[in-house]
């Protein structure tokens, strides 16, 4: 097998024979920056099952768990507020400027308008979840598609597609997040296609990598003379070869999509008929001063579950990314 | 193959590469920004509150917006050709002045976090790299990886209450003492107490990139044969790791530093706002909201062709790290 190597691509006619680390390109972190992720090194060398591999990655790095643990508790929080919290989470509950435990009623206390954080928080992991997936949907779809169709074709089509990669990972993130959210009316919809708008490039760029290695195998080549039309070699021949790496990065897009639905509605850009944790957050700053529990508490729900989505996904690479197979070289 | 031939090259290509970006760019945005709903004229009218329709179709006539969009882009492409941004209605000034205004303060703001985030996490990549799969190299790893998963605001934020609400150490927000007549070093020292909360907020998450791919790297770099034979020719680990592991290392780091030059202009908006740092961000986030668009226009072009300048400068530096690079390129 190939050495799974997007590193390349990002300067593959200079320095071919320069070794590269394997980061698998992904759009993170600091809303609207393209930031190529570094994984955890690749560990076991030796040939074995995908099986033996996640329980020895369990074994191995236990911080793997916690944040299952973590996600699986946000997800189920953010699946059951409804029920949990009956209500819309906007409402006014209580007394306003409530300390965290000064009241049985409202354990995370309340907001500048009496609103319950706990409530807000709870509502806003579903929120928050679900712009995360449905931004890396549309994202990957974008992604894999342009991707696939530059690296499979090459030549003219791949020189125009690259080109616009390009200009698009030029383009400052976060000002083209707010210009697609100030030209759509904020809603959940429209946060996730314009998160998708500026994540897609980075995708993009790892699937031609992986397309372009792949093409060139036996079984590509064995599949054209047999005479599969192109679609039919994208889709059931090359993609399910490259989607180990595009899953490791799907799961660090999550992440870095929940990090900026929460900075646009921090900046009062998300849909204002739902609470967000980054809205919270955005409410509650002008009471820094006096009460700072309503910043740090959102926040602090953010980074957990943007922390957990990384740990998994370290682990994800630890377990799918093919080198992993290769013996020593 | 001189050192200077290559450069003269890299700033060919570079130079022929910047004339295509820049018209996709500005392509692009135009027809983005023709679904916008509003435009600058309506805005100002609204925060006005007394425009009547003529006095609007008269401003829409002064600054051309009432022409065919294909016009309007054709004027504005003429205009770039000749150096020139436009006019902004907002502000009232050209758009090129507003931008070079705002160019210091951004540039040391997104300059200093960078370098800041370099150092540091190229030191912490070494230490982790150095001491694979101890309790170091572990402790190391979930701190990056903490640091690479906290919302940059947040811990803005959070050190806002921290270092200037409860101990009072640093001032919360504007980029420099207002009215203040200070000169030279206290002028210096005053800006620095302004800098180092955003600075920090903002290289946090490229600490964490950075310690991370230089400890990838260098992991791998380790296995390499060069490093086997450095090895056996006797010189001492030290010396190996710095000189030729971490010198291998510092290409990728280098490439994706390159990369981070525009989105840490872009990307500082949320922490310009926080701090009220009177950045290109806070600006170009400024002209969204006001429709302004010549501004934003002027802005992502700069920050483009900003980007373009880095990864030049990237190239040259390969160069000097990794001498293959400026061979194989002379046989091109």
């Amino acid at each position: 097998m190939p050495p799974y190597n997007p590193g390349a691509a990002l300067r593959d006619s200079a320095q071919e024979s320069v070794p590269q680390p394997d980061f698998s390109e992904v759009v993170v972190a600091l809303p609207g920056v393209v930031v190529p992720y570094a994984p955890m090194a690749p560990a076991p060398r030796a040939r074995r099952g995908v099986g033996r591999r996640i329980l020895s990655v369990g074994a191995r790095n236990p911080l793997v768990l916690v944040g299952v643990a973590i996600l699986a508790f946000m997800s189920i929080i953010g699946l059951l507020a409804p029920l949990l919290f009956p209500g819309d989470p906007l409402a006014i509950v209580g007394e306003p400027f409530l300390w965290p435990g000064a009241d049985g009623a409202h354990p995370l206390g309340t907001d500048s308008l009496g609103r319950d954080l706990l409530a807000g928080i709870a509502h806003g992991a579903s929120i928050s979840l679900r712009v995360g997936i449905a931004a890396t949907a549309i994202g990957l779809l974008i992604g894999v598609s342009i991707g696939a169709i530059a690296g499979y074709f090459g030549g003219w089509t791949d020189a125009v597609l690259s080109r616009l990669i390009e200009i698009f990972q030029t383009l400052p993130n976060f000002v083209m997040l707010v210009v697609v959210v100030a030209i759509a009316q904020p809603s959940i919809v429209t946060l996730s296609v314009a998160i998708a708008i500026v994540t897609w490039p980075g995708v993009a760029r790892l699937a031609r990598a992986e397309f372009r290695t792949i093409r060139e195998r036996d079984f590509v080549m064995a599949a054209r003379s047999l005479g599969f039309g192109p679609a039919r070699i994208i889709l059931s021949e090359i993609l399910p070869s490259a989607l180990p790496p595009i899953i490791v990065t799907a799961s660090m897009m999550v992440a870095s999509a929940i990090l900026m639905e929460s900075a646009l509605s921090f900046m009062g850009l998300g849909d204002p008929n739902v609470v967000s944790w980054g809205s919270m957050i955005g409410s509650g700053r002008e009471y820094l001063r006096t009460a700072w529990y309503m910043c740090a508490l959102p926040g602090f729900a953010i980074m957990l579950t943007v922390l957990a989505l990384n740990l998994i996904g370290d682990a994800l690479n630890e377990i799918l990314n093919p080198r992993n197979n290769e013996g020593p070289r | 193959m001189s050192a200077l031939s290559r450069t003269a090259r890299i700033a060919t290509k570079t130079g022929l590469h910047a004339v295509p970006t820049a018209l996709g760019i500005v392509m692009l945005s135009f027809v983005l920004l023709q679904f916008a709903p509003g435009d600058a004229v309506d805005v100002l009218a609204g925060e006005a509150g007394s425009a009547t329709a003529e006095g609007m179709a008269e401003m829409r006539a002064r600054f051309g917006l009432d022409r065919p969009v294909i016009e309007q882009l054709w004027t504005y492409l003429s205009n770039l050709a000749h150096g020139n941004l436009g006019w902004s209605p907002r502000y009232n000034m050209p758009v090129s002045q507003l931008i070079w205004e705002r160019v210091p303060d951004s540039l040391i703001l997104a300059g200093s976090a960078l370098v800041l985030a370099l150092v540091i996490g190229i030191a912490l990549g070494a230490v982790m790299a150095a001491y694979e799969g101890r309790a170091v190299d572990r402790i190391f790893s979930v701190l990056s990886l903490v640091f690479y998963s906290v919302p940059g605001f947040w811990i803005g934020l959070m050190l806002i209450v921290l270092f200037s609400i409860k101990l009072g150490w640093l001032p919360s927000g504007g980029a420099e003492t207002i009215g203040s007549s200070a000169t030279g070093l206290a002028a210096l020292l005053d800006k620095l107490r302004y800098m180092v909360l955003p600075v920090i907020s903002l290289a946090l998450l490229y600490v964490a990139v950075y310690s991370r791919l230089t400890r990838v790297s260098m992991i791998e770099a380790k296995a390499q044969d060069f490093v086997r034979t450095a090895r056996a020719k006797g010189l001492s680990e030290g010396r190996i790791l710095l000189r030729h592991v971490l010198r291998n290392a510092l290409i990728p780091v280098t490439t994706v530093a390159g990369m981070h030059v525009g989105g840490m202009l872009g990307g500082s908006v949320v922490i310009e706002t926080i701090y009220g740092w009177p950045g290109l961000g806070r600006l170009a986030y400024e002209a969204v909201m006001g429709r302004d668009f010549g501004v934003l226009l002027g802005i992502l072009l700069f920050s483009s062709l900003l980007v373009i300048f880095a990864n030049a400068l990237v190239d040259i530096v390969h160069g000097l790290l990794d001498p293959r690079v400026g061979g194989r390129d002379a046989a091109v």
